[in-house]
């Protein structure tokens, strides 16, 4: 019996009823805070005395960064929690937390590539973490396209779970020998990512944007996660009710 | 429950005249209040019933209405989300269950580039005769009298691919000859069979059942076998309203 | 209480009839070799007949080409077992599918990854290889192609439940290849240029074993999964 919240964790349709309410806010809440980060970061903080303005791209560059490769870790754990206990909801987080890490993982790249432009000359290098993250890249593709390849939801959820436990093993398999690679690679003439002394009132912005970006993925991700549980679940009773009381409120 | 006691009861109903073993003894196989879903669409629910050593079962229902899966849920090839399947009192999984079970296919499981007898020998390795007696590897002399006995005698070393579809379905149906497991899980057996094969195939069940053996089947022919218990998918499609009517109604005309 | 064949019956009998299907079929055999050189014609022509060009894309080119040959090998891994109910079978035998995936791929790589390792001298030969790299060539791929083999039964079996899963296969697996090509063709480089390569093979023996261990295992989850589909 006190079980019962633990299998209530697994049912989209308690959670919807938890969190439809609140996801609004939450979401105004994390675009606020963005919102406040970019303009602090744009606006209030100084010039970096080397890279003048174009350090600026950091605020949208490092969150973004961050927020993919943590992305694939919550995608391989909602998988495995789906594997293990057989919950729809965890299934479902899964497959919704794939496009949207892609997403970021992809404006890490185009950020990192506007800003490698004015900093060392080129659009692209091949440098230890943008070689990490175009793999990354295309771990989050392969998961995609396997999603999108089975027609039955279970056997894709289950597939993709697996994969993305596969790739959880492998990336730091992968990060490291991308940079063993490069330091064997490496030119003498560029040093990139050498900035461990940043100053304080550049750090905070940053420190900000990076939870800002945390808020509005977990935002992402619940919203994301009712929508498609509202497009799976849609012949069950309960989705059912909730859109037949909508109607009938709009028609009276 | 209701529709427990009903199949239990239909079951008994059917094989009344025929003699059998202990009624009292606990079902050998008991399926559970089974639910099963495919694709949004729920094929059947609530499904129970209790099989006994000695029982024939047929599963029937028109196309689509998940014979195959059932049967899929019982061997474990397909997800079984609601209800209980026990073999001898324990969940039907692993070691346990798969020990005893012979299960034929939609596809035959013979491989087209493999010789009957190779694909025989690798069957054999893999599961044994499933005989109590312990499990002695087969001789390829037992593999060449199977083959025989399915009209193969002169095909051992052709491999399937030159073989007709019929012939590679009773290279499928020689392991009917050797082995001993308790519980068959046939899934059309007589699919691309002639009539003399079919015979045939009906004197082996008749035989395998006699001696106390369980055979599960699909098939859209109605098998002379004696005697024959259903379970009809028809009972068990989902009807949200007034299922318990239906029931009594399809009772009473029975 | 029934008993069922023991681990080495199993195994063997798997194995037996592995070996036998590649030799049966010895155009699918034969066509991964066969791609394998093609390239060795292709890369002069596209890039530079220069041997002195050709030695320093050799190391990186061997390895791709065995990377890529291995990979459109790997679709017909568990293909016709699923297909023809084989597949079914091994789920229902009740025997450990660990097992049955290992003896799979080991004659899946005794019949490309190790014919590949055997001809990679030629590819040296006509790639302009210098002297050193050719040793260190074999053992990098003798020990990497196994992990090829290992790591690409996953793709195989996540994707044996689709009818093209060809493409597909090479996309999800292709990123997990990363490390394995990275250590494989620097053992080479650094062979020509007069460094050590004990420890990059070493790194590669480390792959090889956690591939044993674990590659096996996710396989049989996905091909229950391809199963259940």
């Amino acid at each position: 019996m006190n079980w019962q919240w633990f299998y209530q964790l697994g049912s989209p349709k308690w959670f919807y009823q938890k969190t439809h309410y609140w996801q609004h806010w939450l979401g105004a809440f994390a675009l606020m805070m963005l919102v406040v980060g970019a303009i602090w970061g744009l606006a209030f903080t100084p010039m970096d005395y080397k890279q003048g303005n174009s350090f600026r791209i950091i605020y949208v560059h490092v969150p973004a960064s961050a927020v993919s490769l943590a992305g694939f870790y919550i995608m391989a754990l909602a998988g495995a929690a789906g594997l293990i206990w057989r919950v729809k909801l965890q299934y479902t987080v899964m497959s919704v937390a794939a496009p949207i890490g892609a997403i970021l993982t992809f404006l890490s790249l185009v950020t990192g590539a506007i800003w490698g432009k004015p900093t060392w000359g080129t659009y692209w290098q091949w440098d230890a973490r943008i070689t990490f993250t175009t793999v990354q890249f295309f771990l989050y593709l392969g998961i995609i396209a396997l999603q999108q390849a089975y027609r039955n939801q279970n056997t894709a959820d289950r597939a993709c779970a697996m994969l993305a436990l596969v790739g959880t093993v492998n990336i730091p398999i992968i990060y490291k020998s991308v940079d063993w690679w490069y330091t064997l690679h490496q030119p003498a003439t560029l040093k990139l990512t050498e900035k461990s002394s940043i100053a304080p009132e550049m750090a905070y912005p940053l420190i900000w944007m990076i939870l800002a970006y945390y808020i509005c993925y977990v935002w992402l991700l619940i919203s994301h996660t009712n929508a498609a549980s509202l497009r799976r679940e849609r012949k069950s009773s309960w989705v059912q009710a909730l859109f037949s009381d909508r109607n009938a409120t709009k028609v009276t | 429950m209701v529709l427990a006691a009903r199949v239990c009861a239909t079951l008994s109903k059917v094989s009344s005249t025929a003699s059998r073993t202990d009624r009292n003894a606990a079902p050998a196989l008991r399926l559970d209040n089974l639910y099963c879903e495919r694709d949004d669409r729920v094929l059947f629910s609530g499904l129970s019933a209790d099989i006994y050593c000695g029982d024939t079962v047929q599963i029937v229902g028109p196309n689509g209405a998940g014979k195959t899966s059932l049967i899929g849920l019982i061997t474990g090839t397909g997800i079984l989300d609601e209800g209980e399947i026990h073999w001898q009192g324990k969940p039907a999984r692993g070691y346990h269950f798969y020990s005893n079970l012979l299960y034929l296919g939609h596809a035959p499981g013979v491989n087209i580039s493999l010789t009957p007898l190779e694909n025989l020998r690798w069957y054999f390795g893999l599961n044994g005769v499933k005989s109590e007696n312990g499990s002695g590897i087969l001789s390829d002399g037992k593999l060449l009298e199977a083959l025989a006995t399915v009209g193969l005698e002169d095909y051992d070393d052709v491999q399937c691919a030159h073989m007709s579809a019929g012939q590679q379905r009773r290279v499928a149906l020689a392991r009917l000859y050797l082995s001993q497991a308790p519980l068959w899980i046939l899934d059309e057996p007589y699919t691309a069979i002639d009539t003399a094969g079919v015979a045939a195939l009906e004197a082996r069940f008749q035989e395998h059942v006699q001696s106390g053996g369980i055979i599960i089947l699909t098939s859209h022919q109605s098998p002379k076998l004696n005697p024959l218990k259903m379970i009809d998918l028809a009972n068990y499609q989902d009807s949200e309203f007034g299922k318990a009517e239906t029931t009594l109604e399809a009772g009473a005309d029975e | 209480m029934i008993e069922l064949p023991g681990l080495g019956t199993v195994f063997g009998r798997t194995f037996q009839r592995e070996f036998i299907m590649g030799f049966r079929n010895r155009g699918d055999l034969a066509n991964p070799v066969i791609f394998f050189l093609c390239i060795a014609i292709f890369v002069p022509l596209g890039v530079s007949p220069d041997g002195k060009v050709l030695a320093v894309l050799a190391p990186g080119i061997i390895w791709i080409v065995a990377l890529l040959a291995t990979l459109l090998s790997l679709d017909r891994l568990f293909q016709s077992d699923f297909d023809d109910g084989c597949l079914q079978q091994v789920m229902v035998s009740g025997q450990p599918l660990y097992w049955i995936v290992m003896a799979k791929v080991l004659v899946h790589w005794l019949i490309t990854g190790l014919p590949l390792t055997l001809l990679s001298p030629v590819l040296g030969l006509m790639m302009s290889l210098p002297a050193e790299g050719y040793w260190p060539m074999l053992v990098s791929l003798l020990l990497g192609t196994g992990s090829l083999s290992l790591i690409g039964a996953i793709g195989a079996a996540l994707t044996v439940a689709l009818r093209r899963g060809g493409l597909l296969l090479s996309l999800i697996i292709m990123p997990l290849y990363v490390p394995v090509l990275i250590f494989g063709s620097a053992v080479i480089r650094n062979a020509i240029e007069g460094f050590a390569v004990g420890g990059q093979i070493a790194v590669l023996a480390a792959f090889l074993v956690l591939s044993l261990l674990l590659a096996p295992l996710a396989a049989a989850g996905a091909l229950r999964i391809g199963v259940q589909a």
